[in-house]
């Protein structure tokens, strides 16, 4: 007890061995945390995107093994310039999206973009394109899964969001998503004609295959849903792809 | 042992740090909405409450006063990121829900507050007993409001349906407020009037009194 008397913690050479000392120990025990967790956090970070996918697409069993599953999904990259497959790995060149045509509110996107396609046997069986856009509040991430027509929606899924609780945030409960599943993006010509109402969708309404119920509370929300499917099913998005498939359908 | 009782029980109601102190509200509002991220945060923000307690008491008679509280701030923020990582690792869904609030503990007063009153003070033992007890006081005032705004807000515990909703042919109707932020505002001022209602010791002498003058006594 008598030395800690006489030892001064408040002398220069202390403060800068506790200073310099606890920097040293503190970025080690964090950075060997990072190290040593990341191959767990990026295995979940891509089982997490993989069962959205499985999700949208229908294929997820409760209970199944999400990597085994996957292995029906072909992802394969999508050229939007030209609407053609790509062996290109990477995103390419971000293009400036013009403002008359940039209805999912994001400004610009990459040339190439990932798409997943359900096989069955040698046949396309669902095309699962990623899709965002601004909502209300948020930039809303999702999934658009359609039929090898490139028309008829099998399935819509957000996985990341930030819409008001309660109202917004519907977009991603079962019932409302349960409402695209049948609907068509496109009428004869190239522009998308899908769209979320506000309110209910009028009984008898001609077009009621392009025309999904509005949340009531969120009708912006639904404004951000539909300009974000309009534009990545849209000329400037993968309106050259999917026509290849509606054309050869 | 009735000390460390005392240092641990003490929190939860009689000095609790949320509707005494009124410390951590901010992530008592945020993370609130359902039950299980809610007692995830808890238990989050109770390990680095008792840890950083421990490690920054076993620190104090070597910790300079000119870079205590810098000294305390990276303990604590270590603390976090290990929990933040291992949450990602263990717990990702329910991660992904907190989001920021695990990175938040950082700044949250209730730490920082242990760490000078009580850690710098007292030995490796009772720091981290009071740690714990003052993170268990912060979560049965998070559980609490997590638990109601759960229940009224969406009609389940848990995710599991308590109350039939009626959007799903239940008899329930949701109250959308309750998943609000507003409404932890509301539970946790019901919470503090109820408490002090129970504890009248709790309740605090008002800051400014009239002096009321009687016309007898003018002249």
């Amino acid at each position: 007890m008598s030395d800690k008397k006489e030892f001064d913690r408040d002398s220069i050479s202390n403060t800068l061995i506790v200073a310099i000392g606890l920097s040293l120990v503190c970025s080690i025990i964090v950075s060997s945390a990072a190290i040593v967790l990341k191959p767990v956090q990026e295995k979940n970070e891509e089982a997490f995107r993989q069962r959205i996918i499985l999700d949208v697409a229908g294929l997820m069993e409760p209970g199944g093994d999400i990597a085994e599953l996957f292995q029906a999904i072909e992802p394969r990259m999508v050229n939007l310039e030209t609407g053609d497959y790509t062996d290109s790995g990477d995103e390419g060149v971000h293009v400036v999206i013009p403002e008359e045509l940039d209805l999912a509110g994001i400004g610009e996107r990459p040339t190439n973009v990932p798409v997943y396609l359900v096989m069955h046997g040698n046949d396309v069986d669902q095309i699962i394109l990623p899709v965002y856009g601004k909502g209300l509040w948020s930039t809303m991430l999702g999934y658009l899964s359609l039929e090898p027509d490139g028309n008829t929606i099998k399935g819509l899924r957000f996985y990341a969001h930030a819409e008001t609780p309660g109202l917004g945030d519907q977009i991603d409960k079962e019932a409302w998503r349960a409402l695209w599943v049948g609907k068509e993006v496109f009428d004869s010509g190239d522009e998308p004609q899908i769209r979320v109402m506000r309110g209910p969708v009028p009984a008898g309404a001609h077009n009621s295959q392009h025309l999904i119920d509005g949340m009531s509370g969120a009708t912006l929300t639904g404004n951000g849903v539909t300009g974000l499917v309009q534009y990545w099913t849209g000329p400037h998005g993968f309106g050259p792809y999917l026509k290849n498939y509606r054309e050869a359908g | 042992m009735s000390e460390a009782r005392k240092v641990l029980i003490d929190p939860l109601v009689d000095n609790n740090p949320v509707t005494l102190q009124m410390l951590g509200i901010c992530s008592a509002l945020a993370v609130t909405t359902s039950l299980l991220p809610a007692l995830l945060m808890c238990v989050a923000l109770t390990s680095v409450t008792a840890l950083s307690g421990a490690t920054i008491s076993a620190l104090r008679h070597r910790i300079p006063n000119n870079i205590r509280i810098i000294v305390h701030m990276t303990i604590i923020a270590s603390l976090v990121i290990l929990v933040d990582q291992l949450l990602k690792a263990y717990a990702f869904e329910t991660s992904k829900q907190l989001s920021v609030f695990v990175g938040l503990i950082i700044t949250n007063c209730i730490v920082l507050g242990r760490a000078e009153a009580f850690a710098m003070k007292n030995g490796v033992v009772m720091s981290f007993i009071d740690g714990l007890g003052n993170g268990l006081g912060y979560s049965i005032i998070l559980i609490t409001v997590a638990t109601l705004r759960e229940l009224f807000g969406a009609g389940t515990l848990f995710g599991y349906t308590v109350l039939e909703l009626t959007s799903n042919g239940g008899w329930y109707v949701a109250n959308g407020l309750m998943l609000l932020p507003p409404s932890a505002f509301f539970i946790i001022g019901l919470l503090i009037w109820g408490i002090r209602t129970w504890r009248k010791q709790q309740v605090e002498k008002p800051d400014y009194q009239i002096h009321e003058v009687h016309r007898t006594e003018v002249y």
